[in-house]
């Protein structure tokens, strides 16, 4: 009886967290374990907290604008804590043009505003390694 | 096994990969819980419970932090419900304690409740095991103490602590519920709200009506955990209470009848599985109970059959 568990997190100074709450919602409902870590965070917390909760997913919600710095840096903090099988999915006012940097930088995939939450339910569904 | 050495050796990683196959029954689950088993019995075990609301996360990792300043390494197991209706679960208790992330002398990990028969206090003892075997000194499990199998689990603690606020409409309430004769100790959390002081009377009332706490009394704190006011005295109460315990010979008490409800549990869960599999899941006992709706048959003699046949 396997569970697919997310981590939704808010790294950086934003307070921002309505869409990260929505998101959480609709994964909880989508048959998900949502491990909500709230806002203000580092990358550091961010990457223990999915170590010790031994998580599928880590879902980065971002509205400041420094998700080229702070994405990235989750992505290598996992690596290093040897969770190198983690999917890392990014949400928030993300500018197209950084998008493929981003998916370079090891984000699987990024969701910006408009995103139906049913497209990140069937993305995870799709990717996460069972 | 290597999973098991690694754990032993402090790995958080293995530790983590341990109570995630524990907690989805993988194949190997058993073998490390085996192995793990000699390397337990070291860690104090305490058992928090509360309405929701009442700050039990907040409690905890003021609790943690006070500990960790005490020279003691901390665990914590933190278990939030399981939606009946999605099978997916929102497990907010680490929100407030992300501060603890950068101390690798403490371990949270954050369980649902899952729909399970019973099987969550198995998989809580478990993932609480193995954290003792990783040489946690003190194992914190916080549970909301609406069901049974929750209240359970915080039973089988060595303290056993109830979180309470005052406020919560009818005082009477929470003496309703039930979950205030489980309490070792009892914290009044946001005991700056009104109302603080008649309850404090008012769990103090019930505790004079119960005839079983005479060598123990349960010590009431006050504390405001957001503001980390408190917090040392409810340390304080949960060290006189293990020193109770010790000096009266009560923890071996305790700590055997925790293995005797792990191992009833765990016998229990065998035979209901094996009764699922070879009895319910089959096309005879379909028959059986189609036997039972016409009434050709009735079902005492047709279960003393089958516990016959079952349990030979």
């Amino acid at each position: 009886m396997a569970n697919i568990r997310v981590l939704v997190a808010k790294p950086g100074l934003d307070g921002h967290d309505r869409g990260a709450k929505v998101v959480a919602r609709a994964l909880r409902d989508a048959g998900f374990e949502v491990i909500y870590t709230g806002i203000r965070l580092t990358p550091e917390q961010i990457a223990e907290a999915a170590l010790q909760d031994d998580v599928n997913v880590v879902a980065l919600s971002l509205l400041s604008g420094a998700h080229n710095t702070l994405f990235p840096k989750v992505v290598e903090l996992l690596k290093e804590k040897g969770l190198t099988d983690v999917l890392v999915i990014g949400g928030g006012v993300i500018p197209a043009a950084d998008i493929p940097g981003l998916k370079a930088a090891g984000i699987k995939e990024v969701f910006t505003p408009g995103t139906p939450t049913s497209d990140i339910v069937k993305f995870i569904n799709e990717n996460v390694k069972a | 096994m290597e999973i098991v050495e690694r754990l032993l050796n402090h790995s958080r990683l293995a530790l983590s990969k341990a109570i995630t196959a524990v907690e989805n029954e993988y194949d190997d689950a058993v073998k490390i819980m085996t192995e793990i088993y000699p390397h337990t019995g070291n860690a104090y075990v305490l058992g928090i419970t509360g309405p929701p609301g009442a700050g039990k996360s907040t409690l905890t990792d003021g609790l943690a932090k006070e500990y960790r300043k005490r020279g003691k390494t901390v665990g914590i197991v933190a278990i939030d419900p399981t939606s009946p209706y999605s099978g997916g679960a929102i497990l907010g208790d680490r929100i407030r304690m992300m501060d603890l992330m950068s101390d690798e002398g403490i371990f949270v990990r954050s369980m649902a409740t899952r729909g399970s028969l019973g099987g969550l206090s198995q998989k809580t003892g478990d993932a609480v095991k193995l954290m003792d075997a990783f040489g946690m000194d003190v194992i914190i499990v916080e549970t909301v103490g609406v069901g049974q199998s929750e209240v359970d689990i915080v039973k089988t603690a060595d303290t056993s602590m109830v979180v309470v606020i005052p406020g919560m409409g009818d005082d009477i309430q929470a003496i309703k519920a039930g979950i205030l004769e489980i309490g070792d100790l009892f914290t009044i959390n946001k005991a700056d709200r009104e109302g603080t002081d008649k309850l404090n009377i008012e769990i103090e009332m019930m505790l004079e009506l119960n005839p079983e706490r005479v060598a123990w009394r349960p010590p009431i704190n006050r504390t405001i955990a957001s503001k980390g006011i408190g917090i040392e005295a409810v340390i304080d109460s949960i060290e006189a209470h293990k020193n109770y315990l010790i000096e009266s010979g009560r923890l071996a008490e305790i700590r055997r009848a925790r293995i005797k409800n792990e191992v009833t549990a765990m016998l229990n869960d065998r035979v209901n599985r094996y009764i699922d599999k070879n009895v319910v899941e089959t096309p005879e006992f379909e028959e059986t109970v189609r036997k039972l709706q016409t009434r050709e048959i009735e079902p005492y003699s047709v279960v003393d059959k089958i516990v016959g046949n079952v349990l030979k």
